[in-house]
């Protein structure tokens, strides 16, 4: 077989695979971020536990209901997404006067008490979940062998986040949902249900991350640290990006799984801080994001 | 950003009252604090207060940053830690002298501070808060992969205490009581002077409303990344010293649970108080003492602490007393 670079192709296309990976968990996550950003002003620290809670739910469902995977695709960010409404609407909605940092330190506490209840009740080793039987195997591409199920996850995230654009940037809602973001007094002036709109659209990004902790849940094992560490990159991310655009994010997101993928295979030793290195780059040459707006 | 660390600034005609009896108030506070040192050692387990102290002064110094630059940093382990693992390095693999390498661990962490600061203080609000939080997880896998220096996941352990300028032992726990309570003390008075230093009160302003500082002249950033790395270089103070007292430095100490760890005591002491951190610190010390046996526990209380203090208790412990007794603390 031909290489690349010194690398052989199988070893590369491997790791670009995984890189595109995470860069679709990236994407959803910082695509959830931005979206509750744009409208609630803050940061949710707790994105990376309820990333974990949609791959536990998905276990649960498996292990004590019997429900298979495509139904707790569907069902884990319902489920999730419904934990997120309750969270507004007892505490965000309570704080959302004060300064926007509260948010923050709230939704960390939230975090902490996510992720502390799960490692109680399930330990901090890992649960397996099994490939759903239809994903299972791969193609043999010619110059890599392509698992079934790691292109799916691919290709399901590329989805929902061109669904998720799709929605914001193109339907009614979604012009109701900029026009709050833009100025939600006058939007509420105009008699939509403001409130309601911010409560829903939480939810909503509670749940992009759970349905990723679910695509998640077959790769990496069902861990109740699995988003403690991931949720920090992700926020290298959306600083990389800025949380100005919707399509931003999803480029961003993609693009940098994939050059933490590359740098896997030809410098592996800054495989876990390059994200990071990226971040101090794009400060020092534009401040605001790539696609951000000046904040 | 005004409301996040205010409850130290009441109204000017406020100010002007009770300015004089509220000096007089914190003289007496820091006669109280000195006694409080002295005595500490001979009625509680001397280690114990010394772990409090050194918390107590990173959250200190965590809170000259937040209350006084208006800048939420998530990263503040990053400069605890990496003085904890050069002071650790120093004293055990070069034979300095503890005061040598406690110093030592404080300029690393200022320098850190420096370069850090640099960079995030190129935005603002949730973003500053996100960054620092990035670069420390930096400097977390820089530990990780850097065995070597750090130990990796053993940390560096059996760090010796050494002698006091070569010459006073500091095995004993007693003796080394003294060195941390004058490190923590002499951290206080450092910080309480630089408040209430016309450059303090320039940092207030900047706090309070960016753009009239600067169209009164002042630099904005070049303050901002001034109090940053006064406040990195002292959260490394006590890193440093904490690395002596425990002869340990870890991963726990850079890592992000850490820099959580000091956000929370300082929310429970009061943002913006001068004396909050030092209450908040023991508050959360003790209860980590008492609660140690509960495993993942831990976790879940300090979490419900976090949101029942946004929730219920947004001035803490310390900003609560200071509205009673009508005076800044």
């Amino acid at each position: 077989m031909f290489e690349l670079l010194g690398v052989p192709p199988q070893a590369l296309f491997g790791q670009v695979l995984l890189g595109l990976i995470n860069g679709s968990f990236y994407a959803i996550l910082s695509l959830g971020l931005a979206v509750i950003f744009g409208l609630l002003n803050i940061i949710n620290f707790a994105h990376g536990a309820q990333y974990m809670m949609g791959a536990f739910v998905a276990w649960m469902c498996l292990n004590y209901l019997g429900v298979n995977y495509w139904a707790a695709l569907l069902l884990a960010p319902i489920v999730v997404g419904a934990t997120g409404i309750v969270i507004e609407r007892v505490f965000l909605a309570r704080i959302a006067k004060y300064d926007h940092l509260y948010g923050l330190l709230l939704t960390f506490g939230l975090a902490l008490i996510i992720q502390g209840l799960f490692r109680n009740y399930y330990g901090s080793s890992g649960l397996p979940y099994g490939i759903p039987p239809q994903l299972t195997g791969g193609h043999n591409l010619g110059f890599m062998f392509l698992p079934t199920y790691r292109g799916w996850v691919v290709v399901a995230s590329l989805v929902i986040c061109l669904a998720t654009w799709f929605m914001i940037e193109k339907t009614k809602l979604g012009a109701y949902l900029r026009a709050a973001t833009e100025n939600p007094t006058l939007t509420q002036a105009f008699g939509i249900n403001v409130p309601l709109l911010v409560t829903l659209t939480y939810g909503f990004g509670v749940a992009l991350a759970a349905f990723a902790g679910v695509l998640a849940a077959p790769i990496y094992a069902v861990n109740p640290n699995m988003g403690a560490d991931l949720i920090i990159v992700v926020f290298a991310v959306v600083v990389i990006g800025g949380m100005g655009s919707i399509m931003g994010a999803i480029v961003t997101g993609f693009s940098l799984g994939l050059i933490e993928g590359l740098t896997k295979v030809f410098y592996p030793e800054a495989s876990s801080t390059v994200i990071f290195i990226i971040m101090v780059l794009v400060l020092l040459v534009k401040p605001a994001g790539l696609f951000g707006r000046t904040a | 950003m005004t409301d996040l660390a205010s409850s130290d600034t009441p109204t000017a005609a406020a100010v002007a009252e009770t300015d004089d009896s509220a000096a007089r108030l914190h003289r007496n506070l820091f006669i109280a604090i000195a006694v409080l040192l002295v005595v500490a050692p001979f009625v509680a387990y001397p280690v114990f207060v010394m772990k409090v102290l050194c918390f107590a002064l990173f959250a200190l110094a965590f809170n000259l940053l937040l209350g006084y630059g208006g800048l939420l940093s998530f990263g503040h382990a990053a400069y605890f830690g990496m003085a904890s693992y050069v002071s650790a390095y120093t004293a055990k693999n070069w034979g300095l002298t503890p005061e040598l390498a406690i110093l030592l661990g404080t300029a690393v962490a200022a320098l850190l501070g420096l370069v850090f600061g640099a960079l995030a203080i190129r935005r603002q609000g949730i973003y500053f808060a996100m960054i620092t939080l990035a670069l420390a997880q930096m400097a977390f896998f820089f530990s990780l992969q850097t065995p070597r220096f750090t130990g990796g996941e053993d940390g560096i352990q059996a760090v010796p205490r050494g002698k006091l300028l070569g010459m006073i032992s500091l095995a004993d726990d007693r003796a080394l009581y003294w060195l941390v309570a004058a490190i923590f003390m002499g951290g206080l008075l450092l910080i309480y002077r630089i408040i209430h230093s016309p450059f303090g009160q320039v940092c207030k302003a900047i706090r309070d409303n960016e753009p009239r500082a600067i169209s009164l002249g002042y630099r904005a950033s070049q303050y901002k990344l001034a109090v940053f790395v006064l406040s990195a270089g002292l959260a490394g103070l006590a890193g440093a010293t904490k690395a002596i007292v425990f002869q340990l430095a870890s991963l726990t100490d850079v890592y992000w649970t850490m820099s959580g760890e000091v956000v929370l005591m300082t929310l429970v002491g009061g943002l913006g108080t001068v004396f909050g951190p030092i209450v908040g610190a023991a508050v959360i010390v003790a209860m980590q003492n008492y609660l140690a046996g509960l495993g993942s526990w831990v976790l879940v209380v300090q979490g419900v602490i976090f949101v029942a203090c946004v929730l219920l208790f947004r001035e803490g412990i310390v900003g609560v007393i200071a509205k009673w007794i009508k005076k800044p603390l």
